[in-house]
């Protein structure tokens, strides 16, 4: 167990490590000038080179680099070139609001996913198993943004049953949440229904059966919290992706996340908040893996290390 | 009511039962895998609207009707001459949706080629070679899929500019982690197969062994990626567009056309239907193809 830790760590640091290398190289080859940026059009190109010199852009590449990379380990992601506040204040500011809608949008996976994926497995290639399966695809073929402005135009402004975008409560998570889970759910149905599958032909279930139980007993009682298992593995880096993921939709419907800043900041190429959403993304993802990882060992006795 | 029969070698039998009619091989695959049809001519139709585009479209795309906005300056809704409608330019919804097949397939077919070529490469080298050469591609992979792709594909963007090959060159470069994985494991497990072992100790070297072992058994799980992947790069263009970095305006996608449609779709929905439905249809096609591909595919039949 030991061993597997500092090994899982040791990989773990490595992703994080070639993640700096790559947002750094994106953002050094960027074609903007970060001084002329800052200091916007109308400056002299004297006081853009004297903040060049100040930034260090001047300095070579490993140097560049290597400051870079001093200011991410004390999580400073640079600043934000048009709102003029450090890029981890603008990103810490968001974060409650994105943790509700990745919340959110991972229980409507759920709620849609695991039900379709029982329902495929038991009647499977049977008519249900079909339509569901073809739903389901259809879910995952659905540009998110157009099925966001879809609900938008029916639920909010037609039936006017929810707030039409903005942000700040329960009633402004669930038709994001709803289309993420929507255009997701296949893949827990999908997940669900194989390895259902597996363990409803599995020698257990059969005794269970033949003792009498009746099938919705053996499916609730005993076969979904095993069949649960790899969904849950994916269902733990899903919720990781989520957390930097939900960009588009929450620009669809005007959630004030860290989507939209993304969003606000590609339109206005502010290259630190672009980089510093990107990196914020991909480190939660490699820590969160890292912890859940872990923890399996713990929760699953048949995992040894 | 018993029949005859007569064997190959020439015995004549009686029958137990009439023999079952055994319908031709084309019936029992479609019976077998309707999804794969179904999904080849949706597919179908898709590449003959965006190959003959500008055959088939009745107008120029980007001319902006004197007649296609109303007084008041609101597009037109379907009607006889313009069957999808008009956008907010007054230019024909139906045009530039023909318009924006053709970008989007070329974006999703090329994006894909690239990646496939990627990822297969990187898969088979570290599945077959191993040891530190599979840890270090691996890691690479891990980095890669560590990303939120859309701001990833984004950023890369920017950095190359923006226009339509960028595009395809941005997704197609950033997307091959999850090919690389799945060839990997395809790999490892071909690898362990007792007629690889013998090729190998009959002296057989490293090209002959992957070219005539390994690519014919990853042949199957690439195809179905690749299709699958078509599909949703096809949805990455349509996102970037929509944020404004894919595609530009005046150039029809379907990503900006959804875009533009937003600003006006309570009084001008047809602007979200039309290029949002082409977008649904064409990836469901994919999604289909890739799916009913990957069941013929599966030597277990059992999904």
């Amino acid at each position: 167990m030991g061993s597997y830790i500092v090994r899982r760590l040791g990989g773990a640091i490595v992703v994080l490590i070639g993640i700096a290398v790559i947002t750094f190289l994106l953002s050094y080859a960027l074609p903007s000038d970060p001084a002329r940026m800052i200091l916007g059009m109308r400056a002299s190109q004297a006081e853009v080179n004297q903040l060049r010199i100040q930034m260090g852009l001047n300095l070579p590449l490993y140097e560049q680099f290597w400051r870079y990379f001093i200011n991410l380990l004390h999580g400073n992601l640079g600043q934000s070139y048009q709102l003029d506040m450090p890029v981890t204040e603008l990103i810490e500011q968001r974060l409650g609001l994105t943790a509700q809608l990745a919340l959110a949008a991972w229980l409507f996976e759920l709620i849609i996913g695991i039900p379709a994926g029982i329902i495929m497995a038991l009647k499977d290639r049977g008519f249900l198993d079909h339509t569901l399966n073809v739903i389901t695809l259809i879910g995952v073929s659905l540009a998110p943004f157009f099925l966001g402005l879809e609900l938008l135009y029916w639920v909010a402004f037609k039936a006017n049953l929810f707030p039409a975008g903005g942000s700040g409560g329960i009633m402004y998570v669930i038709l994001p949440g709803l289309t993420y889970g929507i255009t997701g759910a296949a893949y827990y149905a999908r997940l669900l229904k194989t390895s259902m599958l597996d363990v409803l032909n599995s020698d257990y279930i059969r005794t269970a059966r033949s003792k009498g139980a009746g099938m919705w007993r053996v499916v609730f009682g005993h076969a979904l919290r095993n069949a649960m298992l790899p969904v849950m593995t994916y269902g733990a880096t899903d919720i990781a992706a989520l957390f930097g993921g939900i960009v588009v939709i929450e620009d669809v419907f005007g959630y004030a996340g860290v989507g939209s800043l993304a969003v606000n900041a590609i339109s206005q190429t502010d290259v630190p908040v672009i980089m510093g959403t990107v990196i914020f993304a991909a480190v939660f993802v490699v820590l969160f893996n890292v912890v859940v990882d872990l923890l399996y060992g713990l929760v699953d006795p048949r995992i040894s290390y | 009511m018993s029949q005859m029969m007569t064997t190959p070698g020439g015995l004549e039998q009686t029958l137990a039962y009439p023999p079952k009619k055994q319908s031709s091989k084309f019936v029992r695959v479609l019976k077998a895998y309707p999804l794969v049809f179904i999904g080849g001519i949706m597919v179908l139709f898709l590449v003959i609207m965006a190959v003959f585009a500008y055959k088939i479209m009745p107008y120029n795309p980007n001319y902006q009707f004197p007649n296609g906005l109303a007084m008041n300056g609101a597009p037109l809704a379907p009607d006889k001459q313009f069957i999808m409608g008009t956008d907010e330019l007054g230019r024909d919804v139906f045009s530039r949706v023909l318009a924006g097949a053709q970008i989007s397939l070329e974006v999703g077919v090329f994006a894909s080629i690239i990646s496939l070529f990627i990822g297969t490469t990187l898969g088979i080298i570290s599945g077959y070679f191993g040891k530190w050469v599979d840890t270090i591609i691996m890691r690479i992979t891990d980095i890669m899929l560590a990303f939120p792709f859309v701001l990833f594909v984004v950023a890369l963007v920017s950095v190359l500019g923006q226009s339509v090959s960028n595009v395809f060159i941005a997704l197609g470069v950033l997307g091959w982690a999850v090919t690389a994985r799945v060839v990997r494991g395809q790999v490892l497990a071909v690898r362990e197969f007792e007629y690889v072992q013998a090729a190998k100790a009959l002296g057989a070297p490293n090209w002959r062994i992957l070219f005539k072992i390994i690519l014919p058994n990853i042949a199957g799980p690439v195809i179905v990626l690749t299709t699958l992947a078509i599909g949703n790069n096809m949805l990455a263009e349509s996102t970037l567009s929509y944020l404004g970095i894919g595609v530009a305006p005046p150039q029809a996608s379907w990503g900006n056309m959804l875009a533009e449609g937003q600003q006006v779709f309570q009084y001008a929905p047809w602007m979200l239907y039309y290029p949002g439905l082409a977008l649904t249809l064409s990836v469901l096609g994919f999604n289909l193809l890739g799916d009913g591909l990957r069941e013929l595919f599966n030597p277990r039949r059992v999904r």
